[in-house]
């Protein structure tokens, strides 16, 4: 997956307080879909639906016990020194977004000393 | 459209980012050496940056705030480690507290500016920073909050540094 769609989706997931308390929880400890559905006082299938989207950003990993099916938080994921770098990134290309703007309107101006 | 390409080496924790200009050299070379144009660009909108220190010589140090939207301030300096105008500049960046003085806790990044004169006329600029290790390169990025992608890192570093304490 490319490094942006990574970040899009990382940035969607956590958009949402539900979401972000999910993972909160889940890196303290594994939970359950039916126990965490039961803290929301929410459905199964909405909670199995914030899950998904967790599991997708790579923020959360599922696995299937009996019938139980238990999420725990990615630690590795955020921890991720590509995933770090592609932030540190984002900073200095829009720091070099603003610097050329500004070199761009300065130097067209006649090239102010 | 200026940044042309971007390097990782995540064994040597370093990003290298290049841009081309229209620019001469000399002009390029302003930006970071007039504090009014640094300030201009090194902080987001949203952060802007003021420059308070500003003295690029070997052993020099730049120091400058940044102003958030609630009147929040968080503060940072260079230590200038080398000065070749127009060409090259290398520091190491690191945070400060309300007063201003350097932060033992906050890494320190180094930074190397190359300046390049192109063939058109434009300038060529290639940044390296590398980061001391892992850690201190998550956290810099935790810092990196004005950028906006901090909410969701800021937690997860909360968190993660909740744990730590724990275990």
């Amino acid at each position: 997956m490319a490094a942006q769609e990574q970040v899009d989706l990382l940035f969607h997931a956590l958009a949402d307080a539900t979401r972000r308390d999910i993972v909160m929880r889940t890196m303290q400890g594994e939970h359950s879909i039916s126990s965490l559905a039961r803290s929301y006082a929410m459905s199964f299938a909405a909670v199995q639906k914030h899950v998904a989207l967790l599991e997708r950003a790579e923020l959360v990993i599922k696995r299937r016990q009996g019938r139980e099916q238990l999420v725990r938080g990615n630690v590795e994921a955020i921890r991720d020194v590509h995933a770090l770098l592609d932030q540190f990134e984002a900073v200095w290309r829009s720091r070099i977004d603003r610097f050329g703007e500004i070199l761009a309107t300065d130097w067209n101006e006649g090239g102010t000393t | 459209m200026s940044v042309t390409r971007v390097d990782k080496d995540p064994n040597a924790l370093t990003m290298t980012i290049t841009a081309a200009f229209d620019a001469p050299v000399g002009a390029v070379w302003q930006m970071w050496e007039n504090p009014r144009r640094l300030e201009r660009w090194w902080g987001p909108p949203t952060y802007p940056a003021t420059v308070v220190d500003h003295d690029l010589i070997p052993g020099g140090r730049v120091t400058y705030f940044m102003t958030g939207p609630e009147g929040d301030r968080y503060s940072g300096w260079w230590l200038v480690i080398a000065v070749d105008a127009p060409h090259r500049l290398e520091f190491e960046d690191g945070f400060a507290d309300d007063d201003g003085n350097p932060d033992p806790d906050m890494p320190v990044t180094m930074t190397r500016v190359v300046l390049t004169e192109q063939a058109n006329g434009g300038t060529l600029m290639a940044i390296a920073s590398t980061f001391p290790s892992t850690e201190a390169m998550e956290q810099i990025i935790a810092m990196g909050a004005e950028e906006g992608m901090t909410l969701a890192l800021d937690q997860i570093d909360e968190l993660l540094r909740d744990e730590g304490g724990v275990g």
